[in-house]
């Protein structure tokens, strides 16, 4: 290590501040305030007024709030599963040493690079159940095609299908991963007999799961996040019907904007946040714990 | 049997792919692409075209005219400029925050370094729903509300992601280097600036990218702090 100047013993502090100040303002001071703000009631009219853990037992009797937190759940647990079922076959794919890898690999990656929004007012055709890709697609297939994002059953489903689309990031992760494992491996395995699947299941998954944890884990954070689509694709019809036929698509973060940003409930905004905050850090705590059962470092070794 | 022989021939890599590999590539390929040139024949049709039946990928008559109604109708080059303003400062503040940052992580020595650089790490956890609401009371009170500000300002105080990448790109460059130029007589800071940034590039280019996708695609932000339609992004 370099040698340490008496004259330097504050140099290190000084490359930091920037972080620790952001840290101090746009961090820890908002979480703190926001803490304090979930056991008020404030409306930004009068001053906000000391309730305790009110807005927490209305929020678990607050019917839209348990819709919203299913809604969330249904998403996460249908769009990340199969989005890194989806991602991973992809790679497998493109691992098999294809011509014109780079082209296929752009095709997959493009959609997740473009804009959300411009992407959700695309799908939004798509869904059209009249004249929408998707339902012609069907019709030419004879099957005639449910009413997608004007349905209650089928709104949260599209939403999934749409995320599908944007596999292309952990697509790219997956692929690299594969590239990472060792050939010998495979070559040692193959002399022992194993066949294409369980070299699979026994070298190519522990090889890749630090790529399929992080991926698992970002989807999780990510999915319980899903604001964007819900927003622009479901409440262009008019203004304050963001949530979907009977609030199918009000996602938690969707139901928190709606209710800091139009009703201006701010204490019952803050602590539908810190709800979500808690649920996100005990699922990604629960991951880590079982991820230390499968997921396989090699450095470890 | 010659098991050297079936090594070759059989498994993923050194395999020659089969002709059903390219038919499911390009199916999918297919799948991905359609929305896209969707849009692309959509957006030389008159709404006569789009909701024809069926649908016509490659119509008789095309409106070109479309594409200029965009650009005049809706102030078009006046949001893609107010998207690009916020994201060349973005990008600024991002590179040269994280990079410092990064750089007193990575090179230099001090009290409790370890522990505030896992702090810095654990605050990637966080959703930013929690911090949004006392984040916008606090541009409010400061008169920031529809101004760029609070766009803006905080890529000047560093990003966990990016200086966690950047720090694990700085760690691979031999602190030899620092060591000759400080006998040199050196300064830290000219170390960062002459040496350390210089090799880092590809980094600072990766930062760099996911920066600008990021911003020009940002959409929350934007939709919460402003208002008036004259300072609106594209994503608006």
């Amino acid at each position: 290590m370099i040698p340490r100047r008496r004259s330097e013993r504050w140099t290190g502090y000084i490359f930091i501040a920037p972080w620790a100040i952001g840290f101090l303002v746009f961090t820890a001071g908002p979480m703190i305030a926001s803490l304090l703000l979930s056991f008020t009631s404030w409306t930004m009219l009068s001053p906000p007024s000391w309730v305790g853990l009110e807005n927490f037992d209305r929020l678990f009797e607050d019917p839209l709030f348990l819709r919203s937190l299913w809604n969330t759940v249904f998403y996460v647990l249908l769009s990340v599963p199969l989005g890194t079922c989806l991602a991973l076959g992809l790679a497998l794919l493109l691992d098999q040493k294809v011509r014109g890898l780079s082209i296929f690999r752009t095709i997959f990656f493009l959609p997740s690079v473009t804009n959300i929004v411009a992407v959700s007012i695309l799908w939004l055709w798509v869904f059209n159940p009249e004249f929408g890709l998707l339902n012609s697609g069907l019709r030419a297939l004879g099957v005639e095609g449910p009413l997608w994002l004007q349905s209650e059953a089928w709104a949260k489903p599209a939403l999934v299908i749409m995320s599908l689309w944007g596999v292309g990031g952990s697509m790219i992760i997956f692929l690299a991963a594969l590239q990472g494992v060792p050939h010998e491996l495979h070559e040692a395995a193959q002399l022992d007999g194993a066949g294409s699947v369980r070299r699979f299941i026994h070298v190519t998954l522990p090889m890749i799961s630090p790529a399929l944890f992080f991926s698992l884990l970002m989807g999780l954070i990510g999915g319980f996040q899903v604001f964007t689509q819900a927003f622009v694709m479901t409440g262009t019809a008019q203004p304050g019907s963001e949530g979907g036929p009977n609030n199918a698509t009000l996602f938690m973060v969707l139901y928190l904007y709606k209710k800091a940003f139009m009703d201006f409930k701010m204490g019952y905004a803050s602590a539908l946040a810190w709800v979500l905050f808690f649920i996100i850090l005990v699922l990604t705590l629960v991951q880590k714990r079982i991820g230390q059962r499968w997921v396989h470092y090699e450095a470890e070794e | 049997m010659n098991p050297l022989k079936n090594i070759r021939q059989a498994g993923s890599p050194g395999a020659t792919p089969s002709p059903i590999l390219y038919l499911a590539l390009g199916g999918l390929s297919i799948l991905f692409l359609s929305p896209f040139a969707w849009m692309l024949s959509a957006s030389v049709q008159d709404l006569a075209g789009i909701f024809a039946h069926p649908f016509r990928w490659l119509p008789d008559t095309y409106r070109w005219e479309n594409y200029r109604q965009v650009t005049s109708l809706l102030p078009f080059w006046r949001y893609a400029g107010n998207t690009l303003f916020i994201t060349v400062l973005v990008l600024t503040g991002t590179l040269i925050s994280c990079s410092l940052v990064a750089f007193g992580f990575s090179r230099l020595r001090f009290r409790g370094r370890e522990t505030l650089f896992a702090l810095c790490l654990s605050t990637m956890m966080l959703p930013g729903q929690v911090t949004i609401i006392p984040l916008y009371l606090l541009f409010a009170r400061l008169g920031w509300v529809d101004t760029y500000y609070p766009l803006i300002l905080p890529a000047f105080f560093g990003s966990p992601f990016y200086i966690f990448l950047l720090r694990q790109f700085f760690l691979t460059i031999p602190t030899e280097y620092d060591e000759a130029a400080l006998l040199d007589g050196a300064s830290r800071f000219r170390i960062y600036w002459s040496i350390i940034l210089p090799l880092a590039k590809p980094a600072l280019i990766t930062v760099a990218l996911f920066t600008f996708i990021g911003t020009w695609n940002d959409f929350f932000g934007p939709l919460i702090y402003i208002n008036s339609p004259d300072r609106a992004t594209q994503t608006h």
